[in-house]
This record gives structure tokens, sequence and C-alpha cells, in this order.
């Protein structure tokens, strides 16, 4: 079959560097015409793949070669940011789809995994931004720990409302994650000890010595100070997909799908529901913490409408729009809609109009995502789709 | 604190609890019928207070000056506005989803999703959208004393107008053939449709009316501060799904309850806690969730929840 190439290494291999190259062209492309052909040429590739069935050769092919499609995946981020090395704008802008790709891999497994739905993501995030604020103005901690005490806060914040999510099903537990937000979000701007609705700067990051906001110049070749945060950016990336991957693969995953398709029964097979919603809670939340300091030393600053209720629902729309607890659906989703708005200045004004009607859309006629969560193949001599996760 | 100021306060603090109230009783209305959120709602507020004043605009142009006809036609406009749009949503997002048996919380997603959307259409599409809005104030002025206490006519006749829509909706729930459909579709969704009744139907106009509701709540929050803007909804949305849950979903004493429970949570933070004004949401939301973790589904809840 012809098909079949596409399953291979060397057709994943094929697919993985056009992305790359298609991707390295869209962040460097200025005119908005320019742009318009390249999304008009990436909805036909798509549309193409999908009617002759290269996507579904393409995914059985990275489901079996997981490690492999996965180091490609790195590769050509790294090729992306060599491309586009002394480009701030550029650079900021992929290190901010990173972010948010972890962000959204921390919802998931809350929402995706686990079915707690939680609409207070910008919130965790923002808590780790302002905890990264007070710490690195006020005390001198070394900057790698005040990331993990803004994950750390951002968990310990959780807990305040894990009583009533953990007691409250359905609609009763979002409105609980639904107030939580308005009530952070108010608390902080009203809050003149954090700065107010003007925000409070954060320092940028200092690792053993080695000062993320200078320029680096290796060889002669000027080097955007990006770079630095790219590179941290890279190692969160890769942890959050590993544990991501990991729960996933483990019996812990299993745990959760089970927790989420049915209380129930999960109680009556001697699951600890209480536990695992508290798990899957706490580690979403942590990974949003870290990611929210992380941004707010990068950007220098964090201010109240930097994450508004509106924010969780971005969050949220990536992980619908990619497919409900498909990580490579994330990333796909992240990167539209985060670079489409920046790129094309005209639609940056409707973008949560936009958006919106997206979600709308995916909903009615495609519930499943742009790329769906697969089914797990725990050995390989079993037929894909043979058991349901 | 002198006896004007506390009764401003209290007059305050019920005119809220009559807007929440009102989009309480939205929020359990549907959730009776489907079982479903429809987030919109607060949104659907907004649309009516705009094409409220959209009418007035357009009626003042026309020449019309007597406020007490403009009162009605903005109202009428409004309500009009809204009950389509709200039969609308249910029919095109609403119905199809919860036919397709969708998880709740896409049902949830994909109104609060259309609540972003008419929420932005409001901001980018009325002309200055992204500013307030002034609101013109269309009933008599002049107050009625008593001592030190003054009382605003107007703030009078809305808290007025507002009892009468609630006491209205629940004479049409209670005691009309339609309401006994609406609470026979409530109460069984097969077993109504045995008995002859037309559910689709009997959802559409259920969802005309909590979103006729919604628009005289926008109408009676504008009419009382002077001024709308496009993201008064969404506050008005969170805090009257907030009183619906607390006071007990898919039912109107619980919504009432809940309603002016929050505006009594907000100004007894203005008045009693020795912190600034601008924390009374965060004290009322706080409550709120410190409520739902007492009390699970609410102070009046359903009648049959599932436990693990």
């Amino acid at each position: 079959m012809t098909m079949a190439i596409f399953s291979s290494r060397f057709g994943i291999f094929l697919v993985a560097s056009m992305v790359s190259v298609y991707t390295a062209l869209f962040m460097h492309a200025e005119s908005e015409i320019l742009i318009g052909i390249l999304i008009f040429l990436c909805a036909v590739a798509w549309y193409l793949a999908e009617r002759s069935g290269v996507s579904r050769a393409l995914a059985m092919g990275i489901q079996e070669n997981g490690l492999y499609s996965n180091a490609l995946f790195l590769v050509g981020l790294l090729g992306i940011a060599a491309y586009i090395h002394g480009d701030h704008f550029n650079l900021l802008m992929l290190v901010t789809v990173m972010v948010f790709v972890v962000s959204c891999i921390g919802l998931n497994i809350q929402f995706g995994y686990t079915g707690l739905l939680n609409f207070a993501g910008a919130a965790f995030f923002g808590a780790g931004g302002y905890t990264a604020a007070m710490l690195t103005t006020n005390t001198g901690i070394p900057h790698l720990l005040v990331l993990f005490i803004g994950g750390l806060v951002a968990v310990l914040i959780g807990f305040v409302i894990t009583l009533p999510v953990l007691r409250t099903r359905g609609h009763y537990a979002a409105v609980v994650t639904i107030a939580f937000s308005l009530l952070f979000r108010t608390l902080v701007e009203v809050n003149q000890a954090l700065g107010g609705a003007q925000g409070a700067p954060v320092a940028g990051l200092n690792l053993f010595g080695w000062d993320f906001n200078s320029n680096v110049e290796i060889g002669g070749i000027e080097i955007s100070f990006y770079m630095n945060y790219f590179a941290l950016a890279l190692v969160f990336l890769v942890a959050a997909m590993f544990v991501s991957r990991a729960i996933e693969k483990s019996w812990i995953g299993l745990n959760l799908d089970t927790v989420r398709l049915d209380e129930t029964a999960a109680a009556c097979f001697g699951l600890n529901i209480t536990r695992w919603k508290v798990t899957a809670f706490s580690i979403g939340n942590f990974m949003l913490g870290v990611m929210g300091a992380f941004f707010a030393s990068m950007l220098g600053f964090i201010a109240p409408n930097n994450f508004t209720f509106g924010d969780s629902l971005i969050m949220l729309s990536i992980i619908l729009l990619g497919g409900i607890g498909s990580v490579p659906g994330i990333i796909l989703a992240a990167t539209i809609v985060i670079v489409l708005p920046e790129k094309l200045q005209s639609i940056q004004e409707y973008r949560f109009l936009i958006f919106a009607l997206g979600v709308i859309l995916i909903l009615l006629f495609r519930p499943n995502g742009l790329i769906r969560r697969r089914t797990r193949v725990f050995c390989k001599s079993s037929a894909p789709g043979g058991i349901n996760a | 604190m002198d006896i004007a100021l506390f009764s401003q306060f209290i007059v305050n603090g019920l005119m809220q609890g009559i807007v929440y109230a009102l989009v309480a009783v939205g929020f359990t209305l549907f959730f009776g019928v489907l079982d479903v959120i429809k987030f919109s709602h607060g949104d659907v507020l907004t649309v009516g207070a705009f094409a409220g004043l959209t009418s007035f605009l357009a009626i003042s142009a026309l020449g019309v000056d007597n406020s007490w006809i403009v009162l009605i036609v903005v109202l009428l406009f409004a309500v009009s506005v809204t009950a389509i749009l709200g039969a609308v949503v249910a029919r095109v997002l609403v119905v199809p989803l919860k036919k397709a048996r969708a998880p709740v919380v896409n049902i949830l997603l994909i109104t609060l999703m259309l609540g972003t959307t008419l929420r932005e259409a409001v901001r980018l599409f009325f002309p200055n959208g992204s500013s307030s809005q002034a609101f013109p104030s269309l009933l008599p002025g002049g107050a009625f004393e008593l001592g030190a206490l003054s009382l605003r006519y107007d703030s009078i006749i809305l808290f007025c107008t507002g009892l009468i829509v609630i006491a209205a909706t629940h004479l049409l729930i209670t005691k009309t053939k339609l309401g006994l459909a609406i609470r026979a579709v409530a109460q069984d969704e097969e077993t109504s449709k045995l008995m002859g009744i037309n559910f689709e139907y009997i959802v559409l106009i259920t969802f005309a009316l909590g979103s006729a509701i919604a628009a005289i709540a926008g109408i009676i929050n504008g009419l009382y501060y002077n001024e709308i803007n496009f993201s008064m909804g969404l506050l008005l949305g969170a805090v009257g799904f907030s009183a619906a849950i607390i006071g007990g979903l898919g039912n109107l004493y619980g919504a009432i309850l809940g309603g002016f429970l929050f505006a009594g949570l907000q100004t007894f933070a203005i008045m009693a806690l020795p912190v600034a004004s601008s924390y009374k949401d965060v004290f009322a939301f706080a409550v709120v969730i410190m409520l739902i973790a007492w009390k699970p589904t609410g102070l009046i809840p359903e009648v049959d929840s599932e436990r693990v």
C-alpha cells in the first residue's frame, strides 16, 4: 500500500522536516498576503491528508515510533530556534507557545485525564507569576528555586478550593473554579502590596551566575537573549511531555481515566477517587505555577490583566481545539492560538471572537479536536483501537 | 454610620439582589427543563441592555420624547431581541448537543464560548463599544423623603418591577398550562413526550422566557446605574450562576434566595468589614465557595443526587 510509507520512519521524517520548514517560513514571513497564502496551503494540505488517509497512516506510524517521533520533534524545534536565533520578537513568540503548551499539558492532566474542569488555570498561572515577583525583588533566593516555589504556591492555593471541588461535580464544580478565578483576579487587582492594577516588576532570571537577560555571542554570531529562555523552556517542555506521557502510559493514567469516565464504577473497583483527583489537580497546578513564574520572569513584569478569566478560557480552548487529552493536539492548537494573532495583526483585535467561534464549531462538528487522543496500545501486537482509553 | 448612608447601602443591596435574582431565575429555568447550564446568560443580558440602548437612540432620533412610551418601546425591543436570541441558541447549540448526548461539560463550554462571542461582538461592533455607554434615565426623578431617609422613586419602581417579573414567572410556572408543560418536561423528558407535550417547543419557550427576564434585568441595571458596558454580563452571569447554585439549581425560591444572599454578602462586606469596599466581590465569592463546600447541591437542594 502506498500509504504504508507514511507509517514508516522515513515517512515521519519527511513530514516532520516539511512541518519544521513550514513553521520556520511562517515565523519569518512578514507580509499578510504571504501569511494568508501559507495558511491556505496548510489548510489544503490538512484537508488532503485527512481525505487520503495520510493522517491516519501517519498517526499510526507516530504511535509505533513514539521515541523516534519525539526526538524528531525536538530536533525540529531546535532547528526553528536556530533559524530565528537573532530575532527577539519571533523567539519570544516561540517561547510563549512553549509556555502555553506546558501550562495546557498541566491543565490537560486535570481536565483531559481526570475530568476536573478548571476554569481558574490563569489564576494558578498568575499565582506563580506573583510569587516570582515577590521573591525575586525582595529576597535573594536562587531563581531556579523561585520557579519551583512558584509551582508550590500554586499547589497550595489550589488546596484552598480542593474541598469544594472534591465535594461537587459537573456544574457545581465548574462554579467553584469560576468563582475562584474571578476572586483571585479581583484580589490581586485591589491588593496594593502586590502592585494593584498596575502590576509588579519581576527580575530577569539568573541561574548560577548565568544572566538570562544579556545577549549571547558565539563565534561572532549575535544571539538574542531570549535564546536563554528558550533553552530553559525546552527543558520544561521535555519534562512536562515526559511526565504527561509517563502518567498516561502507567496505571496512574488508567486510574485517572477511570475516575473521569465513571466515578461510581471507579469507587466500586476500589479506587480512591479523592486521592486521584487531588493528585491530578496538584500536578496540573504545579505546572501552571512554574510556568507562570517563568513567564513573568521572561516578561519582567506581571499585572492582573495577564491572567483574566478570558485567559483561562483561552487555555481550555487550546485543549479543546487540539483534542481533549491529546498532547500533540495541544502543541498544534497552542501554536495556532498564539502565533496566528501575532502574525496577522489585522485579526489581533478579533482574536477572542475568532477563537470562541472556533471552539463552538469544533464542539459542534468535531468534538474530538484537530488531533484526537489515541487509544493506548500496550503491546505492539494488539490492534490499535483494541483497548478503549 | 449615619442613617442616610446606611439606608443608601440597603437600597443598593436590594437593587443588586433583585438583578442577581432575575439572572439566577434564568439559570434555574434552563437547568430545570434541560439539565444544562447556559453560561452565555450573562452576556445575553448585556445584549438585552445594548438592544434597549439602541432602540432608545433610534426612537429619540424619531423625536418621541414621552419617557413612558420610550420606556415601553425599549423594554419590548430588548425583551424580543433576547427572547429570539435565547430560542435560537437553544435550537442551534444546546438542543443538538443534548440530543447527541454530549457530556455536560461540552454544553457548558459551548455556551461559555458563545458568551465570549456575544461579549466580543458587542465590544467590536457597537460604536465605541469598548468604553462604557451612558444609559438614559427614563423614570421620574425626585425622592420620597422620610426624615433623614430618602428613597428615590426610580429605585422603588425598579425594585417593584423586578419583584413583579419574578412573581409573574412564578405564577406562569405554577398556574398556567404552559407552566405545567414546563414542569412536566423538567420532571421527566420521556414521560412528558408520551403525554403529548411538544418537548422541543417547550424547551425553546423556556429559553426565550429566561432570556427575556435577563433583558429586563439588564434594563433595570442600566436604569439604576445609568451606565452599561460590554463586560457587565460576565460578572453578572457568574454571580447569577453562583446565586442559582448556592440557592439550589432548578428551584425558583432558591434562585431568589441566592440572589439576595449574594447581594447581602457584598453589602455586608462594604458596611461591616474593615477592608476597602473593592474587596466585596472577593468576600462574596469566598463565602460562595465555602457554602458550596458545606452544601454541595445548594441550600434548597435538588431532590435526587447520586453519591459515591
